[in-house]
Order: C-alpha cells, then sequence, then structure tokens
C-alpha cells in the first residue's frame, strides 16, 4: 500500500482541532510557557551593561538568547509525550489502528500537527524579543544582536531542536504505559541540543562555524530519519494489548 | 466478495501471549449476509479474536482469511480497508464534533464520496440531527451510535461489534439493538461479540461459544438439540395419585420427573408423538390438565451448561 497524504492530513486537521480546543495545550504549553521563556531574555537585554569589550558583549547576547531555543525544545516535548499513549489511554487509539493507516502516515501527521504550531509560536516569540531589542535595547547591545550570527542561528536551530523534541517525545509515548510518565521523560530528552547550545552560549565549548554546522547536520540528520526509527518502534500489537495503568 | 460466498475462514486460529493462551484451535465460517454471535465469558478470548482477524494482533498458530483475503502482516491494510470493528468503548474525540469525527474517519478511508457515505452512515443510525454536537455532551448511548456510524463509513464486508451494548442503560441498549436488526435486514455480514445471551439469541442466525477454545457453534435450536433432550412439560391441578403408572409405557417418552408440587417433567424422544399419548392418558388418570408444553431451553441455559462443564474439568 503507498504513503497516502490525504490520511496525513486526516490526522494532521483531526489533532490541531483537538488541540485548539484543549485548554490546557493552548493557554499553558502554547501561551504561559513561551511567555516565561522570553521574561528573562528580555529582562537581561534591558538591564545589562553595554560598554564592555566587544566579545563579552556577544557571549552575554548568545547567553541571553538561550532561554528562546527552550521554546522549540519544551513547548513540543509534552505534546509529543502525549501523543499515542494519550490517545491509547483515552480509548482513541484502537479506532484509528482499525482503519488501513500506516504507522508511518499516523507518526508524520502527529509530529506535523506538532511542529507547526511550534515553529509559529517560537519565531513569534523571537520576533517579539527583536522587536524589543530594536526599541528599546541600547544601541551597542541592538547591533550585537542584530549584526551578529544569532539570528540565523536562531532561526536554524529552532526547527531543528523541535524535531528532535518530536520524535524522541513520539518515540517515548509510543513505548510508554504512562501519560505523565512520558511527558516527563519527553521533556528531560528534549534537553541535550540545548544543552550543546548552552555550552557553547557559556563559552565552555568554543563556538565556531564548525561546530554550529556539524550539530547542525547531526540535528537534520536525526530529524529525517527520526519518522522511520519511530515507525519501526511502533507496534501495534502492544499498544492494543499492554495492560492499561 | 469470495466466490463461494464465504464472508469469513478461520481455521485452527490461536493466539499465546508468552504462556498464557487467549485462544487456541478455533475454526470456523461466517456466510456473507449472517448475523453471528460470538459468546463466552469474561476472559474467554473473543476480543482477542476479533482484534487477530482484524490484523491488530499477530495470530500464533492456525490461518484465516478475511472477506477473501489471506490473514496476514502485509495483508493488514487491504483486509482493515474491507472490515470495520466497533470496540467495546467508542474512543470517539471527545473535543471533535459528531461530523469532524466522521470526517476524519472518512479521510483515513480515502473515501472519494466521504459526505454522501457519512450521510448514509448517520442516516444508519438516526443521528442526522446532531452532527454539529460535540462528541463529549452526547449520552454514552448516542456516542455507541456515532462509533457505529463510523464502522459503517467503509461499507465494510465484514462488521465486527464487539460488545456494543456494554455499559448501556436499557433504552440505549434496545436502540443499539434495532440498529444492529436494520443492518441485519440491508445484509449487512455481522460478527457480534458479547456476554448477553438475549442479544445473541434475538439477533443472531448463529452463535459459537468460546470458552479459549472453541466449545459449540450452530444455530441456537441446534444446539439446544445437542446438549439438552427435547421434553415435554405438564401442568395439573392435582398431584397425580399414580405418576408412574400413567406415564409408563407412553410411546416416546424416555422417563419422567417431577416438577413442582404438580407439575412433571417428561424426557422424550419425539414430542409430536410423546404428546398426544400423554393427553390421552392423563384424560383416563381423571387429571385436570392445566398446560402440556415442550420445554424450551434457553441459550443462558445452553451457555451455562458449557460454563459449568469448563468449570468441573478444570477443578
Amino acid at each position: 500500500m503507498s504513503f497516502s497524504w490525504t490520511r496525513v492530513l486526516a490526522i494532521f486537521t483531526k489533532e490541531l482541532r483537538d488541540y485548539r480546543r484543549n485548554r490546557f495545550v493552548i493557554v499553558f504549553t502554547m501561551t504561559i510557557l513561551p511567555l516565561i521563556f522570553i521574561a528573562a531574555p528580555a529582562l537581561q537585554l534591558l538591564t545589562a551593561p553595554a560598554v564592555v569589550a566587544t566579545s563579552t558583549l556577544d557571549a552575554r547576547v548568545g547567553a541571553s538568547l538561550l532561554p528562546l531555543l527552550l521554546i522549540p525544545a519544551i513547548v513540543p516535548s509534552t505534546v509529543a509525550g502525549y501523543s499515542v499513549v494519550g490517545e491509547r489511554e483515552q480509548g482513541t487509539l484502537e479506532p484509528i489502528l482499525i482503519t488501513p493507516i500506516s504507522a508511518e502516515e499516523l507518526l508524520i501527521g502527529k509530529a506535523l500537527a506538532i511542529v507547526i504550531p511550534t515553529l509559529l509560536i517560537a519565531y513569534a516569540i523571537f520576533g517579539i524579543f527583536l522587536a524589543v531589542a530594536a526599541l528599546f535595547a541600547h544601541p551597542l547591545i541592538r547591533s550585537a544582536i542584530f549584526a551578529g550570527s544569532h539570528i540565523p542561528v536562531q532561526v536554524l536551530f529552532t526547527p531543528l531542536i523541535a524535531g528532535w523534541s518530536i520524535w524522541v517525545g513520539i518515540a517515548i509515548s509510543a513505548r510508554s504505559a504512562d501519560v505523565r510518565v512520558a511527558q516527563q521523560l519527553s521533556a528531560l530528552a528534549s534537553l541535550p541540543p540545548v544543552a550543546v547550545v548552552a555550552l557553547m552560549g557559556f563559552s565552555v565549548i568554543t563556538p565556531s562555524i564548525g561546530l554550529a554546522v556539524g550539530l547542525a547536520a547531526a540535528l537534520l540528520a536525526f530529524d529525517a530519519l527520526g519518522w522511520r526509527a519511530v515507525a519501526a518502534m511502533f507496534d501495534r500489537e502492544r499498544l492494543i494489548t499492554a495492560a492499561r495503568t | 466478495m469470495t466466490r463461494d460466498g464465504r464472508a469469513l475462514v478461520v481455521e485452527r486460529l490461536g493466539k499465546r501471549f508468552g504462556d498464557r493462551v487467549a485462544f487456541d484451535d478455533v475454526s470456523f465460517e461466517l456466510r456473507y449476509g449472517e448475523v453471528f454471535g460470538f459468546l463466552g465469558p469474561n476472559g474467554a478470548g473473543k476480543t482477542t479474536t476479533v482484534r487477530t482477524l482484524g490484523t491488530l494482533i499477530a495470530p500464533s498458530s492456525g490461518s484465516a482469511t478475511v472477506a477473501g483475503i489471506p490473514l496476514s502482516a502485509e495483508n493488514g491494510p487491504a483486509i482493515r480497508r474491507r472490515i470495520s470493528i466497533m470496540p467495546e468503548t467508542p474512543g470517539l474525540y471527545l473535543r471533535l464534533t459528531v461530523i469532524e469525527n466522521l470526517r476524519c474517519f472518512a479521510r483515513l478511508y480515502e473515501l472519494d464520496d466521504g459526505d454522501l457515505r457519512i450521510e448514509r452512515a448517520l442516516r444508519a443510525v438516526n443521528l442526522l440531527d446532531r452532527v454539529d454536537d460535540s462528541c463529549g455532551s452526547l449520552s454514552k448511548g448516542l456516542r455507541q451510535r456515532v462509533a457505529l456510524a463510523r464502522a459503517l463509513l467503509n461499507e465494510p464486508a465484514i462488521l465486527f461489534l464487539d460488545e456494543p451494548t456494554s455499559g448501556l442503560d436499557p433504552l440505549a441498549t434496545r436502540e443499539v439493538h434495532e440498529l444492529i436488526a436494520s443492518l441485519r435486514e440491508q445484509g449487512v455480514t455481522i460478527f457480534l461479540t458479547t456476554h448477553r445471551l438475549d442479544e445473541a439469541e434475538r439477533l443472531c442466525d448463529r452463535v459459537a461459544i468460546l470458552n479459549r477454545t472453541l466449545r459449540l457453534i450452530g444455530r441456537p435450536e441446534e444446539l439446544r438439540e445437542q446438549l439438552f433432550k427435547r421434553a415435554l412439560e405438564v401442568r395439573v391441578r392435582v398431584p397425580l395419585a399414580d405418576p408412574a403408572a400413567t406415564f409408563g409405557g407412553l410411546p416416546s417418552v424416555d422417563g419422567w420427573q417431577r416438577q413442582g408440587p404438580s407439575g412433571y417433567r417428561l424426557a422424550v424422544s419425539d414430542p409430536e408423538v410423546a404428546a398426544p399419548a400423554l393427553a390421552r392418558a392423563l384424560v383416563k388418570a381423571d387429571a385436570d390438565i392445566l398446560s402440556i408444553s415442550e420445554a424450551h431451553h434457553t441459550l443462558e441455559e445452553i451457555y451455562l451448561k458449557l460454563i459449568d462443564e469448563d468449570v468441573e474439568a478444570r477443578r
């Protein structure tokens, strides 16, 4: 049977409708959580001393941007952690698995429904941050933000980190027996790429173009192959027959 | 449809989970248009059998042909396209409306005429006026109806209904029974798992009783004859003075026993021969006859007898 984008779209549409009507997802995961992550960078931006050495200023700007990379890591992780085990717990997984849908179609539909709102939120928050910087930051800080490599790095790593977080979260969800455990593990597992970026931000790892490109390539490869790995872990029989907790 | 009209052919099918046997050595056939009842106590393996035939679970042994397609992992999508399973719990997306739930599944089946099929399915379950209601706002019975509409979307060659009235109140149960009866009239092939014997007796052409292995299969009346001797029940106003003399030597009567203060139960080989002779003998004995009737064993009696036998055998 060939891959069907119609079935992917069916899952994608259903998931988005479900999120839209789920207050927890809308209010907490998609609104309050991102606002928490922008508060610290915005404060740092407005209060940091600007008259310092250029390298110090650049490192400070890098560090202040780090919380913004937590948005594509954390926001999708809880939703991805819920995606399979949550459906199983509410009894909606079996009717889906009874249809001709393949594991790949189901997983891609779910991943797309998580990644698109995540990117919209992450870029919107980053846009707000840039607007605050442009309007209120000291000219030296503003120049460090806009002239350096911070914007391309942020734009590039946001989808890559989101992809990691989503595939790891769905994989954990497909193998878990409990929603809360799956969500906690997913949140934890979403952090390694952010940790690497953080180590670069705090100059524990010396940032370089080569390192950034290498990390981006590794994440890209993981994201591209992630769905196949997760599909291989997706065991209909285990999901249907394993005891619910 | 297979050329020989068989919707389902199951041969020595079995499923084990490690050391635990879910069901074993199950063989039966189901013809198109038939309503087949699959009975058994909790844990007998009914749901696992349905899930195995629906390709959700791989069998450990045996083989099957489902809607003309051999049961195998590779054929899973093709089989799932041709059948439907309504699980015990409706499994609806409660934040979505009825129509949104059904549209999602119409797309999963890639139906070109999705809207038409949805309308037809909703009409079949009398839910056309509730399409925009959120599924979370519906009663249990209405949710079960939506689940049934969802199962009808792909116009399945075989519709598996797994305990469709489980947890429903009597009114909702009656509604689901009426829906199944109307599907039966439309020629839909139905595989109904249940432990409600009245449901099976009322709705099914044939029934099978499963208790890990298939214990019995046939029409309810055939099962009665297979398990119980035929009998006549007699009620008289005053107990007979000498029942042994009255019943002794009657044609086709193999034995008798007292049933209540002034009732008798006669084991007979042919009720049509025994009943007139019995009536004459009672009149001759000056008995005031209240009734003479053929004893009727319910499906429940058949079922309980088999399950009791299993319990005894395991002791």
